[in-house]
């Protein structure tokens, strides 16, 4: 078996392993849903009267943002259960058989990936109920989740090498969680960025949440137009910078992970 | 025969702590080596670098004459690891563990499921099969955690602490599993802090200290190193001690060892049953009545005192007793320093 065919097998049987305690522990998954859920109430109906100026109705205009934001957050489950898998033997465990170094943190990634799977469909659902509408066809739809699964995988593997730094679950969970704020909060996830001082738009309109929820609202035709889409090539080629953005993720921390993972050990 | 493990000057160090000062080791194909120490000896870290976990810092490792350092991945096909703490997934059932653990050796789809129902069977884990090991007892977990250890009958096998916090009972069924294992072939390292698991299980025994070998021999050869014969007197007033130790020092010559926990006083007995009489006597004169008095053959645990200075640790948290001392079961407790 070649080393890719060998990660891919061993982390297939990883990832079933966990989407095992998702469903013997259901709890993590139930909270998770319904933080979104709360967003969207929360921001389309107290928000939503105050925001204008972006041409599109709010509602339209925050679903992709708060998509976004959800899968940026949902990444952060990835650093709890890996720093949780550390706190127990069964890390030493997979280390000491012959599989393959990655197998471990695709199945983690893999599995945190159906798991915000799931909490997009039930946000989508939630979404469509207050308003939401994709105006655009089938193929563009499913484009703007594609651009979020990538970006959510992209994101795990962030978060990855937070749970294997961190010294226990209840630091893996703040320091996976705190930056995220900032990072989603300074974007046009929420608002436009030409509200924004002159010195802070150009951070928020290359911030890669700004490019995924920008891109994302292009392909279901939930984009403002002019100055709310914010400026420059990040305003133009939302698409293609969202897509750039996971590429150099993940090209950045992948390795970074695996060579973390060979030299944690159990904690 | 040849040496199924090879460890030759390993060095490991945590900061400060030298967790393995120059250990050497040498395991013949067939056999099992005791590895006998108190916590924080170094016997974790050994294991650990052995099943390609940790990476020492200077020394050479070999596993059946594969290069742990350079060829991980090969000698990870041949061994089996069973730790300290059961690594076997809480949320999975026995049954989802073992195949898990097959498939992720490379077996098959279809030779992991029945290795994983063969091994069930042979550890008197069937009826549990299909429940979460969360609701599994500990030494139902332990079995469980060597069922996973040996689920490709591998050739060499690592146990750590492998009893540690069992109940009497589930110790003796550990040790049957362990020997039949012995009895199929498969070279195995054992670490242990009961002197009576190496006795019972292994062909050598290497006593470790602060990461150092302090000696090694078969279980007897250990024990003749120690003074054969030693007078043991225990009383039931801690008040009463000091007679005893005044008595025997007086009669055997050499200063005593006191346990005072146990009230228990014991010398080496030159001469033999006479030093029991004159002991015997003396109490009886000074109004002490023993509520033990007698002559014992020298156990791992003599040998263990008179090479490290301390009693083997029977809880996780012994504390480190310097051998001066010894009436005093305080001082800083010392844990394994790798988790």
């Amino acid at each position: 078996m070649s080393a890719a065919a060998g990660a891919l097998h061993d982390g297939w049987i990883v990832t079933k392993r966990n989407l095992i305690k998702i469903k013997r522990v259901p709890d993590l998954l139930i909270f998770t849903t319904i933080q979104p859920i709360m967003f969207v109430l929360l921001f389309t109906y107290v928000f939503g009267g105050a925001i204008k100026g972006t041409g599109v109705a709010y509602k339209e205009y925050l679903m992709a943002g708060i998509f976004t934001q959800t899968v940026a957050f949902g990444s952060s489950l990835t650093a709890i259960g890996l720093a949780d898998d550390l706190t127990k033997g069964i890390v030493d465990r997979f280390r000491s058989l012959p599989m393959s170094r990655a197998a471990v943190l695709i199945g983690r990634t893999t599995s945190d990936l159906l798991n915000n799977l799931l909490v997009v469909v039930v946000m989508g659902l939630c979404g469509l109920l207050v308003g939401w509408r994709v105006h655009t066809g089938p193929l563009a739809a499913l484009g703007g989740f594609a651009l979020l699964f990538l970006f959510a995988y992209a994101m795990s593997w962030v978060s990855a090498v937070i749970g294997l730094a961190a010294r226990s679950v209840e630091v893996a969970q703040s320091a996976g969680f705190i930056w995220l704020f900032p990072m989603t909060f300074l974007s046009n996830a929420f608002v436009s960025t030409n509200t924004l001082p002159d010195w802070l738009r150009p951070v928020a309109d290359w911030n890669p949440i700004s490019s995924i929820a920008l891109g994302v609202r292009d392909l279901w035709g939930n984009a403002p137009a002019g100055l709310a889409r914010g400026s420059g090539f990040p305003a133009q080629h939302p698409v293609l910078l969202a897509l750039l953005w996971s590429a150099a993720i993940v090209a950045v921390f992948v390795p970074l992970a695996i060579a973390r993972y060979r030299r944690v050990s159990t904690r | 025969m040849a040496d199924a493990i090879l460890v030759q000057g390993l060095v490991k160090t945590y900061g400060s702590v030298r967790a393995l000062d120059h250990l050497d080791l040498k395991v013949p194909e067939g056999t099992v080596l005791g590895l006998l120490g108190p916590n924080g000896a170094g016997k974790t870290t050994c294991v650990r670098v052995l099943a390609t976990l940790l990476r020492p810092d200077a020394g050479r490792v070999s596993v059946a004459g594969i290069d742990v350092l350079t060829q991980p991945q090969r000698v990870r096909k041949i061994i089996g690891l069973c730790g300290q703490y059961a690594a076997v997934d809480d949320n999975l059932t026995g049954y989802e563990n073992l195949e898990m653990i097959g498939r992720l050796y490379q077996l098959g789809k279809a030779r992991a499921r029945q290795r994983a129902n063969d091994l069930l069977e042979r550890f008197e884990l069937a009826d549990a099969a299909k429940r979460t090991v969360k609701t599994y007892s500990g030494g139902m977990r332990r079995r469980l955690d060597l069922a996973a250890a040996l689920i490709t009958s591998p050739p060499i096998i690592f146990l750590d602490e492998p009893t540690t916090g069992l109940d009497p009972r589930s110790r003796l069924g550990m040790w049957d599993v362990i020997n039949e294992r012995v009895r199929s072939g498969s070279t195995l390292l054992l670490t242990t802090q009961y002197l009576e698991e190496a006795d019972q299980l292994a062909d050598e025994i290497v006593v470790i200290d602060h990461g150092r070998a302090i000696a090694r021999g078969t279980a007897t050869e250990l024990k003749r190193k120690v003074a054969g014969e030693r007078l043991e007197v225990t009383v039931a007033l801690a008040t009463e001690i000091e007679a005893v130790r005044m008595a025997m020092e007086k009669v055997c010559g050499d200063v005593p060892e006191i346990d005072l926990e146990a009230r228990r006083v014991s010398a080496p007995a030159g001469a033999g049953t006479r030093a029991l009489l004159d002991v015997a006597r003396l109490l009886d004169s000074a109004g002490v009545e023993p509520v033990d008095i007698g002559i014992r053959r020298a156990t791992l645990d003599d040998v263990f005192l008179r090479l490290t200075g301390q009693t083997t640790g029977e809880d996780d948290n012994e504390a480190e007793i310097p051998a001066a001392d010894r009436r005093r079961p305080a001082g800083p407790v010392k844990t394994e320093g790798v988790r």
